[in-house]
Order: structure tokens, then C-alpha cells, then sequence
């Protein structure tokens, strides 16, 4: 599903990624960890194309397309779905036409006509059902005045509303309690098929309690250093990220 | 020659969709302003003398002034004796009935939306279609006169109901107003004449379609709205140029009148051909319209979506003279490429316990200028008088300006006045978390604009709203890059 090979990419001239070489197959949840600072986040910008970020090296292919051709929003058309670590708010944007807009142009990219209203409604309240999302919620501005944990359930919400092929989800767990990150994890296994993919990016083992990875990857300084079983998340959280760094020379 | 530039035009700047010409044959006279072409303009219009008195003194007082300076705007320029005050299209000769109107006219309505047949109206609404210098066709006239309403062209209205203009005219908006009231006291042409009976309710929307079309002229609107005692109407303006090359010029004067607990209801889709990219061509729309709450819990509320117009002055006002009136003024105001606008609103206290409540939302984009200017003026007779002000300015570029310039006189100390501004930008990361949700840029800015712009575009008519929402879009299409 996913190929990235070799794929270097910077910030105002500063490298980030140095190098990333990570293959997904349809079916597959995929951990990503690593120490503050390593390319987690820049590593999913990347991918869903944010223009901040400049692709110096190396290629990514989608379902057999190339990635880095694809302007962002038809990245997002062809199944790739980020939930953000940092929400943006939209004021006067309600999260109903917002979601009608992203819909429909889904719709479009697949040659359907849009969605009818009442079709769109009964959707809405399916999928708000999977992460406890309420309606007054739905109502409001696009993340207007919401808490950082409705924020993210909104992110798993939007989730379910696009049923992505491959949703890459950075630090959703930042900043939940424990009650809401068993929300947002059941959403997640919820809204998992076996022709679907996950890149879950965490700190922490915690999430990874909730959402099992098939894969466990561990990043450190703009490459992926070790890649393993469900296993290494366990032993990251008992021993740190010092070990890593140890074996890497750096400590 | 005109017409392949014309073509040209269409083909390269498809974003404004209005811009077509109609070809028929147009009745012009000759270029230039003097007191000859004052009485041309009268006499084709068969007025009464009183009438060409009024034009006449208009026009040697427009004479003793100068354009005003005060506003935030760069005017080039303006020869006064290069423009065309009269354009009217020929009525075909032969044994056709006044009402019958040239298909090539009904085609060019049709084309913009406003179907002139009856049977095809758009729901309940009536609509006044005014061509260059006259007025082509006004719908229901007959169902409304059932109910002694009175909607018809305002020369119409000067043959068939003289008392009521000779009383009305010029009464909020004199022609010593400024400088371009006297312009357009001198040389007015059409536009729509309204009242409403006492207790009457008017059971549909009414409105006035603005078309300039001819070359080289001035389009000088005049609409009266008088609504007596316990009335209530809500009427609606739209206008489109073709695009041209030169600059137009759109000198108009509205009047209302509210009687004791009338309501009127005025809204403005204003979609003027703005000028090209490069800020070339385009109308300079130069407009008074103010509203006088006459009697006693009567109420004036404006609406408007400026979206066109190379160069805006405009501020739709209230004087609120009776007692527990109230006034309003919702705005939204979109600037882009080389566009001007200074509009914004006055808002008079002189009655007791009067209210006013004004929602300014500017949106500028490109090298474009917009300000908002208002005025909240409290007389030392206008006890308990409570204003509120908002002025929003969201900036979609960090080439252009946006500017607030909200002036307050209070002279009494019992009144209430707020005012609250703020000034916002459509962020990158806005733009890209839309994005990555499959929606493109340019439909993002239509979403965050039109939710920005929501709380004015609620005001409008229904049947107005979802294409005054298109056209925010529309003119801004291309913007952000």
C-alpha cells in the first residue's frame, strides 16, 4: 500500500528526515515511536504533503501512485487521512458543512454525485456514535472551543466520516486522559478492516495498550533505527530511549 | 473592435459571469452635463415642471462643488462632461402593447437570473428590471395593487402617483446632501418607487435589478421607499456591468421612509464588474442611501453583500428620529485584486429609547483596500439611545489593507455605545488541515469566508442567500496562492 524509499525531507533548510525507508501492507497497524525531536511528526506532514516541508530525496508510492506528485487534497481523495497532533480551529466553519465539503469532494474524486442531506445526517450520527462525539459538538465551529480530548475524538470522528485506506495518526494520545484515549482507541479498532492501514506515531507504550501494532518502529534522528515486533514497544517503555541512543553512539 | 476585446475578456476572466453585452438598439444622447441636457432628460421622461425645477436647482448647486477627498480611496480623475447621462433600449416600433417587451431584453434578464415572465418567477418575488437609464419591466404590479401597494419604475411613479413623490423626494437624502446626491438629484434616471399602505404587510419579496449596458454612460439610480403606519416590505437590489475597459459610473440615491411601526427591510447584492486583475475597468459605485425612521417603534434595517465595483463609497444609514426605533446595518464587504472600498454606515439617535446595532465583516484580498467607516451620532434629545458596533476585518493577502475608521458624537450621557473590532487572517494551517481533508484551497477560502461572513449572509432572503454565498466565493476565487 505504502512504499517510502529512501526519503529525505527539511524545514527552512534544515534536514529532518534523513533517509526513511518504511513499507505498509493492507491489513497492517504500524507503530512508529522515537525521543522528542526525531522526525515523527515531520515524517507524517511529509506524507500527507504539507507544504511547510520540503521532500529533498528519495520517493513514495501510494497504492501504485506516486505520493509526492499529488497535490495534498487529492492525497486525502486517494485514502491517506492524518488526525493532527495539534487541531486547527475554523471559527464560523460549522463541523457539519465542513464535513459535507470534505465528503462531497471525496464523492466527486470517485466520479458520485453528493451526498444527499438526509444521507449525510444519518452518516453523521453513525459515525459520531464510534467515539462518543456529541451532537452539540457536531453543531459547533470546526474544533471551536473544544477540549484537547474532544479535539482528537473529532480528529477519529472525521476518521470514520472518510473511511481512509491509510490513516496516520500523530500523538493522538497527547493530552488524553485515560478514559478519553479508550474512546479514541476503540474508534480506531472500530474503523479497522483487513484492507485498511494504520501508522499510529506515539511516545509512549500506553496507546499501544489499546491499538496493537503489528509493527513497531523506532525512529532517531531522521531515520528508522530499529524495527521489530510488538515486543520493542514494551521494552522501550521499561528501559527508555537512552539504550537506542546508547547503540547508536550517541550517549 | 470593441467586441473581440470584449470576447477576449469573457474567455481570460471567467470569474465574473456578467460581463456580456447586450447588442440592441440604444436611444443615448449626447456626452456631456449642462443645464440642455438636464431638460433633455426631463422632457423624455414627460415630467412636470416642478420636477425639472428640482433637477435644475440640483445641478447649479452641483456646480458650486467639489469630489470629496475625505474618504480612504485614490479616485482618479472623473470627466464629468465624457459621460452619457441618458441610455435607454429602443422600443421596437409597431402594434405591440405597453407591456411587451423585447425578447432580446428578456433573454439578457434571463441570462442573469431574473426571469421576467411571471410564470417563471422566482417564488415570491416581484422584481423592478431597470436597463441603463429605464426601467424595462416590473413584475405583479397588478397583485400588489390588490393590496394598494404601489411598485412600479420611479417614472412611472412620477406620472401616475406625482403627490406621493413631489412629497417624498429628496426629503432624507436633499440634494445639498454632498456632492454626488446633487449630481444624481440633477440626473437621475430610473429606478423604483414603493409604498406601502397602512397595516399592510407586502406578501412578497420586492426587489430592483440594476443592469448598465450601454457605453460610456452613468447609470444614476433613484429609489423612494415609503412604508406607512404598522407596514412592513422587504426589498432587495442586485446589480451587474458588462466589462469594459473604462471605468463606469453608478451614482444612485435611496430614500426610506418608516411611519409609526413600520418595518422595512432593505438588502444589496452589489456585484458591479470590479475591474480586471491588473485593476483596469470597472464601476465606481458612488451611492447615498439613508433611511429615516419617521414615526414611533419603527424600524430600517440594511443588509448588504458588496462583492463587485472598482470603487466602493457607500454607507447605507438611519436617522432614527421617532421614538424606540431601531436601526441596522449588516455588511459584508469583499475586496480583491485592485479594489477599493470605503463603505460603512451613520447611525443618528434623536428619538427616545432608539437602538441601533451595527455588523461590519470586511474581506480583503489581493492589492485591495477596504474600510470601514461609520458613525454613531447621539443627539442631547435621544435619552436611553444604546448602539452596538462590530467591525470585523479578515485579510487574505499581505498585500492588501484593511482599515476601521468608526467615528462617535454623544451628546447624551444616558446612551449606551459599543463598539468591538477585530482583524483576522486565513491561516496556512487552516488552509492545509481543510486540504487534508480533501478540500481544495480555493473551496476552503469559500468555506472560512462564507462562515466568517455568516452572521450578515443570515439576513438576507432565502431565495438570495445561497447565491450571495456563491459570490463571495466567486470573487475570490484565485486569491490566496
Amino acid at each position: 500500500m505504502l512504499q517510502v524509499k529512501n526519503l529525505h525531507a527539511s524545514i527552512n533548510g534544515k534536514e529532518i528526515l534523513k533517509g526513511i525507508n518504511l513499507t505498509v501492507k493492507p491489513g497492517e497497524v504500524h507503530a512508529i515511536m522515537g525521543p522528542n525531536g526525531s522526525g515523527k511528526s515531520t515524517l507524517s506532514s511529509v506524507l500527507v504533503g504539507n507544504p511547510a516541508f520540503e521532500v529533498t530525496e528519495g520517493e513514495v508510492t501510494f497504492n501504485g501512485k506516486n505520493l509526492l506528485e499529488l497535490s495534498a487534497e487529492d492525497r486525502s481523495r486517494e485514502g491517506l487521512f492524518l488526525s493532527f497532533q495539534y487541531p486547527v480551529e475554523i471559527p464560523g466553519v460549522s463541523m457539519v458543512n465542513f464535513m459535507r465539503a470534505a465528503v462531497n469532494a471525496h464523492r466527486k474524486y470517485k466520479g458520485l454525485e453528493p451526498v444527499s442531506a438526509t444521507d449525510f445526517l444519518k452518516m453523521m450520527r453513525e459515525k459520531r456514535a464510534i467515539v462518543e462525539l456529541d451532537n452539540k459538538l457536531a453543531s459547533r465551529s470546526v474544533n471551536e472551543g473544544f477540549s484537547g480530548g474532544e479535539k482528537k475524538r473529532n480528529e477519529i470522528f472525521q476518521m470514520a466520516m472518510l473511511e481512509p485506506k491509510l490513516a496516520i495518526l500523530d500523538e493522538t494520545d497527547s493530552g488524553l486522559d485515560i478514559d478519553a484515549l479508550r474512546v479514541v482507541a476503540q474508534g480506531v479498532n472500530r474503523l479497522k478492516t483487513p484492507e485498511n492501514a494504520a501508522i499510529v506515531i506515539t511516545h509512549y507504550q500506553r496507546l499501544l495498550d489499546y491499538i496493537k501494532p503489528d509493527i513497531v518502529h523506532v525512529l532517531y534522528k531522521g531515520k528508522i533505527v530499529k524495527t521489530a515486533g510488538p515486543e520493542l514497544a514494551l521494552e522501550l517503555e521499561e528501559k527508555g530511549y537512552d539504550w537506542i541512543k546508547k547503540e547508536m553512539g550517541d550517549a | 473592435m470593441q467586441d473581440s476585446n470584449q470576447i477576449l475578456n469573457e474567455v481570460t476572466k471567467e470569474d465574473y459571469k456578467y460581463g456580456f453585452v447586450t447588442h440592441i438598439d440604444t436611444d443615448v444622447i449626447h456626452r456631456g452635463l449642462d443645464e440642455e441636457t438636464i431638460r433633455i432628460i426631463s422632457a423624455k421622461k414627460q415630467e412636470p415642471q416642478w420636477l425639472l425645477d428640482f433637477r435644475l436647482r440640483a445641478f447649479r448647486y452641483w456646480q458650486t462643488l467639489e469630489m470629496p477627498q475625505w474618504a480612504h480611496l485614490q479616485i482618479p480623475p472623473i470627466d464629468y462632461q465624457d459621460i452619457i447621462y441618458y441610455a435607454a433600449p429602443k422600443r421596437k416600433e409597431g402594434p405591440k402593447s405597453l407591456d411587451e417587451v423585447d425578447p432580446e431584453l428578456l433573454k439578457t434578464f434571463d441570462k442573469l437570473g431574473i426571469p421576467l415572465e411571471e410564470q417563471k418567477h422566482l417564488s415570491g418575488m416581484a422584481v423592478d428590471a431597470v436597463m441603463d437609464s429605464v426601467s424595462v419591466k416590473t413584475t405583479f404590479k397588478e397583485n400588489l395593487a390588490e393590496k394598494g401597494i404601489i411598485f412600479c419604475s420611479f417614472s412611472e411613479a412620477v406620472q401616475h402617483h406625482p403627490d406621493l413623490v413631489q412629497k417624498y423626494l429628496g426629503s432624507v437624502v436633499s440634494y445639498r446632501d454632498n456632492f454626488f446626491a446633487a449630481l444624481n438629484s440633477a440626473v437621475f434616471s430610473d429606478g423604483s418607487f414603493i409604498y406601502i399602505p397602512k397595516g399592510v404587510r407586502c406578501p412578497m419579496e420586492l426587489s430592483t435589478y440594476f443592469r448598465i449596458n450601454a457605453a460610456n454612460t452613468g447609470q444614476f439610480e433613484r429609489t423612494l421607499i415609503v412604508a406607512d403606519d404598522e407596514s412592513y416590505v422587504s426589498y432587495l437590489e442586485g446589480c451587474t456591468a458588462p466589462m469594459r475597459d473604462e471605468n463606469q459610473l453608478h451614482a444612485a440615491i435611496v430614500e426610506i421612509i418608516a411611519h409609526e411601526h413600520a418595518e422595512v427591510k432593505y438588502s444589496t447584492v452589489q456585484n458591479w464588474y470590479p475591474g480586471d486583475k491588473e485593476g483596469k475597468g470597472g464601476i465606481y459605485n458612488f451611492v447615498t442611501k439613508r433611511g429615516l425612521c419617521k414615526g414611533e417603534g419603527s424600524k430600517i434595517s440594511w443588509t448588504q453583500v458588496e462583492t463587485g465595483s472598482a470603487i466602493t463609497w457607500k454607507y447605507p444609514s438611519c436617522i432614527l428620529a421617532g421614538d424606540n426605533s431601531v436601526g441596522e446595518f449588516y455588511s459584508v464587504a469583499v475586496t480583491n485584486n485592485y479594489q477599493q472600498a470605503d463603505t460603512g454606515t451613520k447611525m443618528i439617535h434623536l428619538g427616545k429609547n432608539t437602538r441601533s446595532t451595527i455588523v461590519s465583516k470586511g474581506i480583503s484580498a489581493g492589492h485591495s483596500q477596504n474600510s470601514y467607516r461609520g458613525l454613531v451620532k447621539v443627539s442631547p434629545k435621544a435619552e436611553g439611545a444604546r448602539n452596538h458596533s462590530q467591525c470585523d476585518s479578515l485579510l487574505l493577502s499581505s498585500t492588501c489593507g484593511a482599515h476601521t475608521f468608526p467615528y462617535a458624537d454623544i451628546q447624551n450621557e444616558t446612551a449606551v455605545v459599543e463598539h468591538e473590532a477585530t482583524t483576522s487572517k486565513i491561516s496556512e494551517e487552516q488552509l492545509f488541515y481543510c486540504q487534508q481533508r480533501g478540500i481544495s484551497v480555493e473551496e476552503a477560502v469559500g468555506l472560512i469566508v462564507n462562515g466568517y461572513a455568516r452572521e450578515v449572509m443570515n439576513k438576507l432572503p432565502m431565495e438570495f442567500a445561497v447565491e450571495a454565498q456563491k459570490l463571495l466565493s466567486i470573487s475570490l476565487e484565485g486569491s490566496v496562492g
